[in-house]
């Protein structure tokens, strides 16, 4: 548990304090992350013993465990190392940043991504779990996306974070696909049991895919050729952020993932090939290119690149040794890199600029920071007596000893003294050119040393730099030694780190790094003039742009194609595909009807079916004469009905013949509003177009219908016939089914008819139409008196149908409809405002007076223990009336009669509002 | 009879989808309502075809025709009901609010329809 401690700290407190101290003062911002950080590394080193004596300390909690993912933890040496590494760079970064970040600058904001980065870089090196791994390791890529877009005024930021964020977190994904691929090999997501399984995963056939699709997620990460462009984009975060996550940590977590997965995947030909020449590649071309990079920054990138490429290349060979250099390198490289980055820093913060072309001469403003800068720059060249040296003799060892890769065996050794000599010249360059060279002119400030505080962490590191380079034994050593074993997976042999290992092939190589890059970069600066060199952008950078700007041509293509404003267009397009998906079963598996018996003909049925048939055709020719075409649908709805009556469906036909004359009402009185005649427009070739269409449509409906009714039925409605009586008390099977079987599903549609209703109201929420029609006719004396002497008559039929409806056809949603009707008449008899006005009935109060009834009467179960809508029913005698069934599905019912009583009024009361202007126009019109 | 529905489900559907695939909000609307019948029916006969044996309870039936279906419909059908009427008040909100009621909100550009539209055009 304790080790989950570890990254919650920064993960939940650091970001917090880091946001609620900023609101005091910076300082306490500052402070509130570091006690937070050091909370972290106390507890990391309470470990060590345990750690030290070998031990690897794995905790768990369960979180899904069906799916084999827990929160487990794991820390054995190398996640101590990089554990150790994180924590404290990091506390050194959170003071440098304090005086690097100017006024201007949110500082808790700052602390809380870092606290949050930080969490995530812990996360990643303590998973025992590699979908937690995952889930750590995506963090880490959007904590780097917010950290580099921090000052996110500047186009360049943003640009940079953008790619950056694209770049290792499409490399994440792979990942992800490698990592469950792997747990599916494996049998678990693991570590300890994925490394116990280590010759399963090695012999399966997808051993391959899983160590590419790994691989894209380490090199991207890790900015190995050809996906390093982003991160010389990256450096346009503040340079604390560059010196933490784009050189001492986050571009390490690849690293870290070839580490720890090199017991499973290592050691293998494939592996050892592919990783070491990425790696190598990598090493020498950035080395190369960095030399030429005019930005401090952006040559520190470059050889950030550079060295990542040497420790990918010294983990991707099978020796023991060779992932010793690989840890000892990492150590190195995040003491060193960080220092440079933050004198980068330190210098862009004095002078205004770390344009080397502008730089020269430094040494005689700030000797002091000079010195620091020169000796983690000679660490970074390899120089004898500091550690740089050390790993990069062991990396020299090593890549003399690979006759068994054949010819890259052979060009590997003259490959990594290129890259040798080329880290010596842009080392040279960095001290050369910006502290010596002649003196200063046009530099946007005087430069002084910087504040003493910040010269601290810089010079810690480059004591480290020394201390290691000088007593490799009594610092480091034990440390590498337990995570290289851990990294090798199995015993390594016994190795010292020394600084003199005799007059040999290796040292020999150092001395022609050393001269040869020294000679290198004095005939480039002399012969060619360096500052002269303008840096061509030949790399991924160039087809990265040139893939997202062509990515975005083609979507804008599509949506140009697809989406051309045209609704009449996507509607086509959504009708031929629901075409082609409905006939892509008959077309693959063919078209066949079933035996079961159909019916005979009979007269009335053909009558019914020639009267719905004429009157659907003549809507469409007639769809143009507006008033005539909403009668012909009304007379489609009744044919609906008459289907519905004929097939033993009484309550449809209830539903349906009521539904019918709520909407027409409503159809007619929305016409009152809109032109009367459509306007002929269509061409002929859009015609054509949707009456193919339409065909297509209706043949593939009657086909597939055809298909159905000549199959035998296979229906669990018999369940609900059988039990309608035992569970529900009533004999209307489809009303007990609504208010009781199926009691959760109507709650719900009643919800959604309410929804509708009141959206409909507030469409029409402030809106003023002109009336259309001539409005002489309007209140037929006639027809006002017959709805007013009808509409008591009319409720007393409801409230029959409703109490009727739990043993036959009825029901609330029957009841609530027909008393719609009964109001729909008074609406058109007496005009819709004049009724609006007398009725002074609230509706959306109705609607949710009606949802609450049915909501509480399914509540109410919980007070007899049983589960949501459970109904219980009964059979009291009432006096004068008899026995009367009575179940608690009557109250849901009530409810749902009550809410379609609202829904349909207020969606026909709606339109009242839009027709206020109706008694103004007679007024005009008398 | 099953024929009969089956051609008739068809040919409604036929014209409630070329209905929808009209210019103007209320032939639209005209067109979800066809469709919706086609639609309702077509769930409905899920359940086959039953003639005179209505799903209620009764000591002397032998044969129920099947329920769920039925339920399932009847919701529909009031469900569909509220969908109209949102419907039709959108489209009024949308011609009260860009002066047209054209499914796209803006009357079509007079060289993009044919001739016959302009006459016809004047009729509204």
């Amino acid at each position: 548990m304790t080790l989950l401690t570890i990254i919650l700290l920064p993960l939940l407190a650091g970001t917090t304090l880091a946001l609620l101290a900023a609101r005091y003062s910076r300082s306490a911002s500052a402070w509130a992350v570091a006690g937070v950080t050091l909370c972290s590394l106390t507890l990391l080193l309470g470990f060590s013993d345990a750690v030290f004596s070998g031990q690897k300390i794995v905790s768990s909690t369960p979180w899904m465990p069906e799916l084999g993912i827990d929160f487990a933890f794991r820390l054995d040496g190398l996640g101590y190392l990089f554990a150790l590494l994180i924590l404290c760079v990091g506390l050194l970064i959170i003071l440098y940043a304090k005086y690097y970040l100017s006024e201007k600058d949110s500082m808790g904001k700052f602390y809380a991504l870092l606290m949050m980065f930080m969490a995530a870089m812990l996360g990643i090196v303590l998973t025992e779990n590699i979908l937690l791994t995952f889930v750590f390791w995506e963090l880490t890529s959007v904590s780097s996306f917010l950290l580099i877009g921090f000052w996110n005024h500047k186009a360049e930021s943003r640009r940079g974070a953008r790619m950056a964020l694209i770049v290792t977190g499409g490399g994440g994904l792979a990942m992800l696909a490698g990592f469950l691929l792997l747990g599916h090999v494996a049998g678990s997501y693991e570590l300890t049991k994925i490394f116990q399984a280590r010759d399963v995963v090695q012999a399966s056939p997808l051993f391959f895919p899983i160590l590419i699709l790994i691989l894209l997620g380490a090199f991207t990460k890790s900015a190995q050729f050809p996906f390093h462009f982003w991160l010389p984009q990256a450096m346009a975060a503040p340079t604390p952020v560059s010196a933490y996550l784009h050189s001492a940590t986050m571009v390490k977590a690849g690293v870290f993932i070839l580490a720890r997965l090199y017991p499973v995947l290592g050691g293998t030909y494939d592996f050892e090939i592919i990783v070491s020449v990425v790696g190598l590649t990598t090493m020498a071309f950035a080395a190369y290119v960095a030399i030429f990079k005019h930005d401090l920054k952006g040559l520190l990138a470059y050889s950030t690149i550079s060295h990542l490429g040497l420790i990918v290349f010294l983990i991707g060979l099978s020796s023991p040794l060779s992932a010793a250099a690989a840890v000892f390198h990492i150590i190195n490289h995040a003491t060193f890199k960080a220092s440079l980055f933050m004198v980068a820093g330190i210098i862009d913060h004095e002078c205004g600029t770390r344009d080397m072309r502008r730089l020269r001469g430094l040494f005689k403003f700030m000797p002091y920071t000079a010195t620091l800068a020169m000796v983690a720059a000679a660490s970074m060249a390899g120089v004898p007596l500091f550690n740089g040296f050390l790993s990069k003799e062991m990396f020299f060892v090593e890549s003399l000893s690979l006759s068994h890769l054949g010819w890259f065996g052979d060009v590997a050794p003259f490959v990594v003294t290129f890259g040798g000599v080329c880290s010596v010249a842009y080392s040279a360059r960095f001290v050369h050119n910006v502290f010596f060279n002649g003196t200063a002119t046009d530099l946007p400030r005087t430069p002084h040393e910087p504040p003493r505080f910040m010269k601290i962490p810089v010079e810690l590191l480059v004591v480290l730099c020394i201390l290691v380079g000088v007593l490799p034994a009594l610092t480091v050593a034990p440390l590498v030694f337990l995570a290289a074993t851990d990294v090798f997976g199995g015993t390594i042999p016994q190795y010292t780190i020394a600084i003199w290992h005799g007059f040999n092939l290796p040292l020999l190589m150092s001395a022609v790094a050393l001269f040869g890059g020294l000679i290198f970069f004095w005939l480039l600066q002399k012969r060619f003039n360096l500052h002269l060199h303008a840096p061509k952008e030949l790399n991924g950078h160039r087809i990265f742009v040139h893939l997202v700007e062509s990515l975005r041509a083609f979507a804008r293509w599509l949506t140009a194609l697809l989406q051309n404003g045209s609704l009449q267009r996507y509607l086509a397009l959504l009708v031929a595909s629901v075409i082609a998906l409905g006939a892509w079963p008959f077309i693959e598996f063919g078209y066949n009807t079933g035996d079961a018996p159909v019916t005979g003909f009979n007269p009335v049925a053909i009558m019914v079916w020639v009267i719905a048939v004429v009157a659907a055709l003549a809507s469409v020719v007639m769809h143009r004469q507006r008033l005539t075409a909403v009668i012909l649908v009304g007379v489609v709805g009744l044919t609906t009905a008459l289907t519905f009556a004929y097939f033993s469906a009484p309550d449809l036909a209830l539903t349906q013949l009521s539904v019918e004359v709520v909407s027409t009402a409503l159809l007619l009185m929305a016409l009152a509003l809109l032109p009367q005649v459509g306007p002929k427009e269509s061409s002929n070739g859009r015609r054509v177009r949707d009456i193919a269409l339409a065909v297509l449509a209706g043949a593939g409906v009657t086909a597939l219908m055809w298909a159905v009714l000549t199959r035998p039925h296979e229906s669990i409605a018999w369940y609900y016939l059988a039990e309608s009586m035992p569970k529900g008390g009533g004999t209307n099977v489809v009303n007990v089914i609504l208010v009781d079987f199926r009691g959760f599903d109507t709650f719900g549609e009643i919800i959604v008819l309410g929804i509708a209703a009141i959206g409909a109201l507030s469409l029409m929420d402030g809106l003023k139409m002109d009336r259309k029609l001539s409005t002489s006719f309007l209140n037929p004396v006639l027809l006002s008196v017959a709805a007013r002497i009808l509409l008591p008559f009319a409720l007393l039929v409801s409230v029959y149908i409703f109490l009727r409806g739990h043993n036959l056809p009825g029901g609330g949603f029957i009841a609530g409809l027909v008393t719609s009707v009964a109001l729909v008449m008074q609406y058109m008899a007496g005009g819709l405002v004049a009724t609006s006005e007398k009725l002074r009935m609230n509706f959306p109060k109705i609607i949710g007076s009606g949802v609450l009834v049915a909501g509480f009467t399914g509540l109410g179960s919980f007070v007899f223990g049983s589960a949501f809508l459970t109904s219980a029913f009964g059979h009291p005698i009432i006096p004068f009336i008899g026995e009367v069934p009575l179940a608690s599905a009557a109250s849901f019912d009530l409810g749902v009669f009550l809410t379609v009583v609202g829904a349909t009024m207020l969606t026909i009361s709606a339109l009242s509002g839009a027709s206020r202007r109706e008694p103004k126009l007679i007024g005009a019109a008398q | 009879m099953e024929f009969l529905l089956a051609s008739a489900l068809g040919i409604v559907t036929a014209c409630g989808v070329y209905l929808i695939l009209r210019g103007r909000t209320f032939s639209v609307v005209l067109g979800l309502s066809l469709l919706g019948y086609a639609v309702n029916l077509f769930i409905f006969a899920m359940g086959r075809l039953t003639s005179g044996h209505p799903p209620v309870i009764v000591d002397q039936a032998t044969s129920y025709a099947d329920p769920l279906p039925q339920a399932l419909v009847l919701t529909a059908i009031v469900i569909g009901f509220g969908m109209t009427g949102f419907i039709v008040e959108l489209a009024l909100r949308t011609r009260n609010d860009t002066k047209s009621d054209h499914v796209d909100g803006q009357e079509p550009e007079q060289s993009s329809g044919s001739i016959s539209a302009s006459q016809d055009g004047k009729a509204t």
